[in-house]
């Protein structure tokens, strides 16, 4: 491990890391590996992209805010490796909060309520985009079922940058209820994403 | 924040706090493991709506551009001190305080370097670590050995003071006097911490001593 840290990895040879975890690969860019950093981009730079459209609606900043995110991962893994999560999460949530943060900046947020990501482009292969097409419908399916009021709140806050407060005020709603909504449908959601396998999907 | 901070926790989830809500509560789950067990849950689910937002695939020169400006960096960083690897020997057993292993407090979000308090600061720089107290509080330490503490502790009794100690296996410096007040306090280190010391805290008369006289209530080993 010693020699890992300090030797710089070796001159693209072409490793094959594809069958290394998520986990395995943030340990590897935090001794400064950039291959791993590839065939992590590999697995979540089309998610992450998509999610950064999504918030921002702006190809252009959609693309600072994945590669933001992305040095954000170059730059700290280390810090990953102490914390008890997976590294999916990790990084998505960098992604979100890097889109979030520039969207605010940029205050491009609108945030209707049940607006539809735009339509997949086309795919790099017939096997990565049955498994994102999956993964979205899961994900769309599990916010149809829940309860408006609580689908609506984790749209707004999550896909459209609004703050708690921004959507008690839009909502006309007490900041409390708007708290509770998210719970309730956060905690909701993790229920239906687990029991519709999207963890097993996830590789 | 009025409201209860564990309240805050799905909201943070999302990242649907204002800027102080979220360094409040950020200080907040440094002391409270329940909340940072609930945050682990909520964050995964948060993680999951990443999914429903699929589209189109990013330009194939994205790619590109972040590898070579990671590739650009790690040069960089490469050849500053902190990748020095002879920070100093374990510490000797003679100082007997109890260290707590560095574990992940869930602060994801702290890179922001110029807001925020003392602890955020340190923690914003590349490569600081957070090693937790239990429920006490937190340290923060960057590679350059600048570090602030995070406590939940009740205000000093009258004519006392708390004081802060970077403790190595021969020495024990000062390393600042503090009050502290009710919810958390935080505390900058007033001196450089070298990777391998302990930060311990204590608590002695108004103004401070040079040495502790007793020993250290809270104390944890800066691994960085």
């Amino acid at each position: 491990m010693t020699a890992l840290l300090t030797t710089p990895s070796p001159p693209l040879a072409g490793r094959d890391l594809a069958h290394l975890s998520d986990e395995a690969l943030l340990s590897l860019v935090a001794s400064s590996d950039d291959q791993a950093l590839a065939e992590l981009y590999d697995r979540f730079g089309r998610v992450a992209y998509g999610l950064a459209l999504r918030i921002l609606r702006d190809e252009a900043l959609a693309q600072d805010a994945v590669q933001e995110a992305f040095l954000g991962v170059w730059r700290s893994a280390d810090r990953f490796l102490a914390e008890r999560a997976k590294a999916s999460t990790w990084i998505l949530t960098l992604v979100h909060h890097r889109a979030v943060d520039l969207v605010r900046r940029e205050d491009r947020r609108r945030g209707e309520p049940l607006e539809q990501a735009p339509e997949p482009a086309a795919p790099e292969t017939v096997e990565d985009e049955a498994t994102l097409g999956f993964q979205r419908r899961v994900v769309q399916e599990a916010l149809r079922r829940l309860p408006p009021e609580q689908r609506e709140a984790l749209e707004l806050g999550y896909y459209g940058g609004l703050t708690q407060s921004e959507l008690a005020e839009r909502l006309d709603q007490p900041l409390g209820t708007i708290k509770s909504r998210m719970f309730t449908g956060l905690s909701r959601l993790r229920d239906l994403l687990a029991q519709a396998g999207l963890e097993e999907s996830l590789r | 924040m009025a409201a209860d901070p564990h309240s805050l926790v799905a909201p943070y989830a999302l990242h649907a706090l204002g800027d102080e809500d979220e360094r409040n509560f950020e200080q907040h789950l440094a002391v409270c493991e329940r909340c940072r067990e609930e945050l682990a849950g909520l964050r995964e689910a948060a993680a999951g709506l990443a999914y429903g937002a699929t589209g189109p695939a990013p330009p194939t020169e994205l790619k590109e551009r972040i590898l070579a400006q990671a590739r650009s960096e790690r040069e960089n960083v490469a050849s500053l001190p902190r990748r020095r690897r002879n920070w100093t020997a374990p510490l000797a057993a003679a100082t007997a305080i109890a260290a707590s292993v560095a574990i992940g407090l869930g602060v994801w979000t702290a890179t922001r370097p110029s807001e925020g308090n003392a602890f955020t600061r340190v923690l914003a720089q590349p490569g600081a670590k957070l090693i937790g107290m239990g429920d006490q509080g937190a340290v923060a330490v960057a590679p350059n050995g600048e570090a602030a503490l995070m406590l939940r502790v009740q205000p000093a009794p009258s004519g006392k003071t708390y004081e802060a100690w970077v403790i190595q296996p021969n020495t024990i410096k000062p390393a600042g006097v503090f009050r502290g007040h009710d919810g958390t306090t935080v505390v900058a280190i007033d001196r450089r911490v070298p990777r391998g010391s302990v930060i311990g805290v204590t608590v002695e008369r108004a103004g401070g001593v040079d040495q502790p006289t007793q020993k250290p209530f809270v104390a944890t080993e800066a691994t960085t």
